[in-house]
C-alpha cells in the first residue's frame, strides 16, 4: 500500500481475497476489452463472486468491475417484449411498475431472492452467468422463453436460454463474452402464473421451486409453460408435463399425471438439506400448487 | 506487484481520501484504515448481515463490497446513527425493546433497518420478518428486534410510509 495518510491507521488489516487489479470499467467497448485478458472477471453486484473470492475459490487476475457502465441496467418496454439490462438489480426488478404489469411473477419470484441487502447488488445478468442450480432467474427466464444478447469484443449474439444454461454453475458464455441483456416475449393477455418455493430458511437458496405459466381458454389450459429449479443440475423445464397439461381441463386426474411425468425427468441431488427422494417428492407438490394459483389467476374456473 | 487506488469517501459526513489496495474490502477499510470497528464482520461471505452498512444510502454487505468500490460514494455506518448519550431513535427502540443481548449483530441489523424503514411499506409482521431475514442473531433475540422495528414502523406514520 502507499504510504501512510494522516489520521488513518493500517495495522494488521487482513486481505481476503488473494491479490488482483481492480478496473473500473467506463463503457461497454473498456469492459469487453479488458474482459479478453486471461482470468479475468467481471465483477456486477458481487454476490456470489465476493464469497467465492474471499475464500480464494476464485483468484481473478483483473476484476473488471461494470458497475458504473451507463445503460447497462435499464428496462425498456419493446415491440413483442421487454428488455432487461443485466445490470438491473433484484430489488429494482422486484418493485418496477414495467416488470408488475409484463410479467407479474417476476416481482413475486424476487421476494425469494436472498434478502433485501443482497437484492440491493445482485443483478439478473450476474446470477444468470453464475447459473447456481437452486438459483431462481435461470428457472425464470427458462419459463418465460427469454433470450440472452451475449457482448465481446468479437461482437454480439443471442442465445436463448434453454441453450445457455448448459449445467451447474456452468454457461454457453465464453470467456470474453459478457451478459448484456435479457429478452423476455410477451405472454398473451389472460396469462395466469404460479410460483412456489421451499427454501430451510426464508432466502435460502431453493430446496425446489416451480414457475408456472398458462391461459385458460374453453374452460381448458392453453400454452402452459412449467419450469423447475433447485432439482437437478441446473433449471429445466417441464416438457413433458406441458403437453398433458394442454388442452385439458386442470382435474386431479390431469394435474397428478402431469405431477408424475414432472417427477420423472428430475434428477435433484441428495445434500446436506434434503435427499433426492424429498426433493422429488417436493417438486411434486409444489408445481401442483402452482398450476393451481396459474389458473386461478388465469380466470379458470374452479 | 500490489495493485493501489486512490479513492476519495464520505463516511459519516466525513469526507477523506485515501490510498487503499484493490483487494480491501469496504469493511475491513472501515475497521482497520478508518478504526471504525462499529461494522461488525462475521461470516465475511455475505450470509450473516452484521457488516451491513450504506452505500449511497442503500444498504449492502460491506464484506461483499471493495472499498476502491467505494470511490465518489457516501457510506454510512453505524457510527453516524447516534452517540453513547444520544442514540437515534431507532437505537433508542432497540434499547426499549431490548432488542439485542451480545450485540454483535446489532450495528448490521440496524443500518439493514434504517433502509427498510425508507424503502419498504413493512406493512404486516410476515413482511417485516422476511425483510430482516438477512440478519442473523445467534442469541435468539430475533422476536424482540422484530418489536422494536415494528415499533419504529409504527413511529414512521402513516403519511411517511413511502410508495412501494
Amino acid at each position: 500500500m502507499a504510504s501512510r495518510t494522516p489520521g488513518t491507521r493500517r495495522t494488521g488489516i487482513a486481505m481476503k481475497p488473494a491479490p488482483f487489479r481492480y478496473h473500473l470499467a467506463t463503457d461497454l467497448p473498456d469492459a469487453l476489452s479488458a474482459l479478453a485478458e486471461p482470468d479475468a472477471k467481471l465483477l456486477a453486484g458481487g454476490q456470489s463472486l465476493m464469497p467465492m473470492a474471499n475464500f480464494r475459490l476464485l483468484r481473478p487476475s483483473v476484476l473488471i468491475d461494470i458497475n458504473r457502465v451507463a445503460g447497462l441496467g435499464a428496462l425498456a418496454q419493446q415491440p413483442g417484449g421487454i428488455r432487461i439490462g443485466a445490470l438491473s438489480r433484484h430489488a429494482t426488478i422486484e418493485t418496477a411498475a414495467l416488470i408488475a404489469r409484463a410479467h407479474p411473477i417476476l416481482s413475486h419470484a424476487m421476494t425469494h431472492v436472498a434478502h433485501p441487502t443482497i437484492r440491493n447488488r445482485g443483478t439478473i445478468g450476474g446470477s444468470l452467468a453464475h447459473n447456481d442450480p437452486a438459483a431462481e432467474w435461470p428457472m425464470l427466464v427458462l419459463l418465460l422463453d427469454g433470450a440472452l444478447t451475449l457482448a465481446s469484443r468479437r461482437g454480439a449474439r443471442v442465445v436463448a436460454a434453454r441453450d445457455f444454461l448448459t449445467g451447474p454453475l456452468a454457461t454457453a458464455l465464453a470467456q470474453d463474452e459478457m451478459v448484456i441483456a435479457i429478452d423476455l416475449p410477451d405472454s398473451p393477455p389472460g396469462t395466469g402464473w404460479g410460483f412456489a418455493e421451499i427454501a430451510r430458511r426464508h432466502g435460502d437458496f431453493a430446496l425446489a421451486a416451480v414457475g408456472v405459466t398458462l391461459r385458460a381458454k374453453d374452460g381448458c389450459i392453453a400454452d402452459p409453460r412449467i419450469a423447475l429449479t433447485g432439482v437437478g443440475d441446473t433449471a429445466l423445464r417441464a416438457g413433458a408435463a406441458e403437453a398433458i397439461l394442454n388442452g385439458q381441463r386442470p382435474d386431479a386426474v390431469v394435474v397428478a399425471a402431469a405431477i408424475a411425468a414432472i417427477r420423472d425427468v428430475l434428477h435433484p441431488m441428495t445434500d446436506l438439506h434434503a435427499s433426492a427422494a424429498y426433493r422429488r417428492h417436493l417438486a411434486g407438490v409444489l408445481a401442483a400448487r402452482a398450476i393451481r394459483d396459474a389458473w386461478r389467476r388465469a380466470g379458470g374456473e374452479a | 506487484m500490489i495493485e493501489t487506488h486512490a479513492i476519495t469517501v464520505t463516511v459519516n459526513g466525513v469526507a477523506g481520501r485515501h490510498t487503499v489496495e484493490d483487494r480491501l474490502l469496504l469493511s475491513d477499510f472501515l475497521r482497520g484504515t478508518l478504526g471504525l470497528t462499529g461494522t461488525h464482520v462475521g461470516c465475511e461471505q455475505g450470509v450473516c448481515g452484521a457488516c451491513t452498512v450504506l452505500l449511497d444510502g442503500v444498504s449492502v454487505r460491506s464484506c461483499l463490497t471493495l472499498a476502491v468500490q467505494a470511490d465518489g460514494a457516501l457510506v454510512d455506518t453505524v457510527e453516524g446513527l447516534g452517540e453513547m448519550d444520544a442514540l437515534s431513535p431507532l437505537q433508542e427502540l432497540f434499547r426499549t425493546y431490548h432488542a439485542l443481548q451480545c450485540g454483535f449483530c446489532t450495528p448490521g441489523f440496524l443500518m439493514t433497518c434504517v433502509d427498510l424503514l425508507r424503502t419498504r411499506p413493512l406493512a404486516s409482521e410476515t413482511e417485516l420478518r422476511e425483510a430482516m431475514s438477512g440478519n442473523l442473531c445467534r442469541c435468539t433475540g430475533c422476536t424482540n428486534i422484530v418489536r422494536a422495528l415494528a415499533a419504529a414502523v409504527a413511529a414512521r406514520g402513516p403519511l411517511k410510509v413511502p410508495a412501494p
